[in-house]
């Protein structure tokens, strides 16, 4: 397998367990606007377990989700106080105060970040991927994930049908946060190096826009958002300043243009992020798509109704 | 005599100065059907809030089957036999209608497995075949797979009452279960409602529609300014003086019942 195509595996299978991490809280309702923050705290347990104590790679892959993971729990009890927009900034100051500790920490290298001793391929971030999608997928299947979509949807009907409705959202968030931490593990090892710079507001909020354009109804949702925001960049690479370059000889300034960049990229994706925004809301994958899918014989609508 | 299903004993909530549920007591015997009605604003659905445990009462006791449950918090008042409906449809918007259903049977000691019991991998779970049992045996007949957000406003009021009915209540507090209903739905309803109570559950239901009233309770609860102003007979309830200072005024009191009958 070419470099090329084995990075693009590792970052795609990175950002699936990633999106699958803020998928969890986003299901129940709460928006998570720290994934970076939690990417952070299990990239830099991973590394510094790795570099300074030579754990062995599988002991630092567990321990980014167990840091990441217990961190979230403590966190979820006073920061689920919060409701919507609070909540989201609230997550949003967690991950600029992992940043702020860490940049400041002399242990794990303040600024200059930490280097990992020990390099793993593609393969492990795509197994783990695997895995934790199915995971992903049994959990919204059982009867606590029908709980999480009802909670998502009236939490105040689900108390009175007897949800605990505090648990689920505290078992989902520092679940949560253990993915996204273990994906900051597969990280710091897919790469060999952690900088506190990478886990930056807009991750946050890429991984965030993954889950939401992906769908947060089910578990394709953030698998088809991290597919689709992961792949779309790289199948823009080439197509896009080809594009460029065209458009520029139709109006005869070859001679002026600029050589191919990539800055037209991420122009194509806001527009595409506005697009999905206005026209699916819900997200590019819903509940009665799938059921649309899996039973396609089966009626969805009686007529007459 | 027999221990009733629900007492309610001299209950009172204050919001703010307000007095809104002023020393209430009623008591409900197992398998009976009480109505509670009152001009706007008189506490119908601050009593059932009380009931269910969204608000918590300044003093007097609540007592279901025997026990008093003034301090069992709401999530946990369900197990003790309580399901109710919502004045305006409270159906989880994004679940598929046996999904809503299932949600009702959430808190049922008799679901194996607890919380991480796979419900759709695997073909069609025991919970969901029952939840589609139950709702083809309700007589609600829509595609159990469909959202519940684009079916009509008749048949998402049924499937909230299946949903209640999914936890297998003793006793469901129903609010204006007929509100915003035809003709031919309300007829529905009351057959629907009557199978219920038939087969054994108590039925405590606000309604403002007389005629549905009459015809499924026999005992109905008046209440006024949170106050209770008579409790006695369907039949009876129009000639009642207080009833009709309620409704009509101090003015039109005195007037006969049989004009009465027409307004309220």
């Amino acid at each position: 397998m070419s470099g090329y195509w084995s990075g693009i595996i590792t970052l795609l299978s990175i950002n699936v367990v990633f999106a699958y991490g803020i998928y969890l809280a986003v299901a129940t309702g709460q928006l998570n606007l720290g994934g970076a923050g939690f990417q952070a705290l299990g990239a830099y347990a991973a590394a510094w377990l790795c570099a300074e104590q030579g754990w062995p790679i599988w002991a630092t892959l567990g321990a980014s989700a167990v840091v990441a993971g217990g961190i979230g729990f403590a966190f979820a009890f006073p920061i689920l106080r919060l409701k919507g927009v609070y909540l989201v900034l609230g997550t949003f100051a967690f991950a600029e105060v992992v940043a702020g500790v860490i940049i400041n920490s002399d242990a794990l290298g303040g600024a200059m970040g930490l280097p990992v001793p020990e390099f793993i391929d593609w393969n492990v971030p795509a197994i783990a991927a695997v895995c934790v999608a199915l995971f992903c997928f049994y959990l919204m299947s059982t009867r606590l994930g029908l709980a999480v979509r009802a909670v998502h949807d009236d939490d105040v009907v689900c108390d009175l049908l007897g949800v605990d409705v505090r648990l689920v959202r505290v078992a989902l968030f520092a679940l949560g946060a253990a993915l996204a931490g273990f994906a900051g593990g597969l990280y710091a090892h897919a790469y060999t190096y952690v900088e506190v710079q990478t886990f930056n507001a807009s991750l946050s909020i890429y991984v965030l826009l993954y889950v939401l354009l992906g769908g947060a109804q089910t578990a394709w949702g953030p698998l088809a958002g991290a597919a689709f925001f992961t792949l779309l960049p790289e199948l823009l690479r080439n197509t896009l300043p080809a594009m460029k370059s065209g458009l520029y000889a139709l109006f005869g300034a070859e001679g002026s243009m600029s050589p191919p960049d990539e800055s037209w990229r991420f122009v194509a994706l806001g527009v595409v992020t506005v697009l999905m925004m206005v026209f699916r809301s819900e997200g590019l994958i819903t509940r009665t798509m799938v059921e649309r899918i899996s039973h396609p014989f089966r009626s969805t609508r009686k007529e007459a109704l | 005599m027999a221990e009733p299903l629900l007492s309610v004993e001299n209950l009172s909530i204050a919001f703010g100065g307000l007095k809104v549920i002023n020393d209430v007591s009623f008591d409900l015997e197992q398998g009976g059907r009480l109505a509670l009605i009152g001009p706007n604003g008189a506490g119908k659905t601050t009593i059932f809030n009380l009931l269910s445990g969204v608000y918590r009462q300044d003093t007097g006791h609540i007592r279901l089957g025997g026990e008093v449950i003034d301090d069992v918090p709401s999530r946990k008042r369900i197990g003790y036999g309580m399901a109710r409906s919502f004045q305006n449809i409270r159906l989880m918007p994004h679940l598929s209608v046996v999904e809503n259903v299932m949600m009702g049977q959430h808190a049922r000691p008799d679901r194996p497995g607890r919380l991480l019991a796979p419900l759709s991998i695997f073909g069609r779970s025991r919970a969901r075949a029952e939840a589609e049992a139950l709702l083809a045996e309700m007589g609600v007949e829509v595609a159990p797979g469909q959202d519940v957000s684009t079916l009509p406003y008749g048949i998402r009021k049924k499937i909230e009452l299946v949903r209640a009915l999914a936890a297998r209540p003793r006793l469901l507090l129903l609010d204006e279960p007929a509100a915003g209903l035809n003709e031919t739905e309300t007829g529905e309803l009351m057959a629907f409602l009557d199978r219920i109570s038939d087969s054994g559950v108590t039925l405590l239901v606000v309604e403002h529609d007389m005629a549905l009233v009459r015809s499924l309770c026999d005992r109905a609860v008046v209440l006024n300014f949170g106050q209770k102003i008579y409790d006695g007979s369907t039949a009876d309830v129009q000639k009642d003086p207080l009833v009709l200072e309620a409704y009509l005024g101090p003015r039109h009191a005195g007037e006969s019942a049989k004009e009465a009958e027409n307004v309220a």
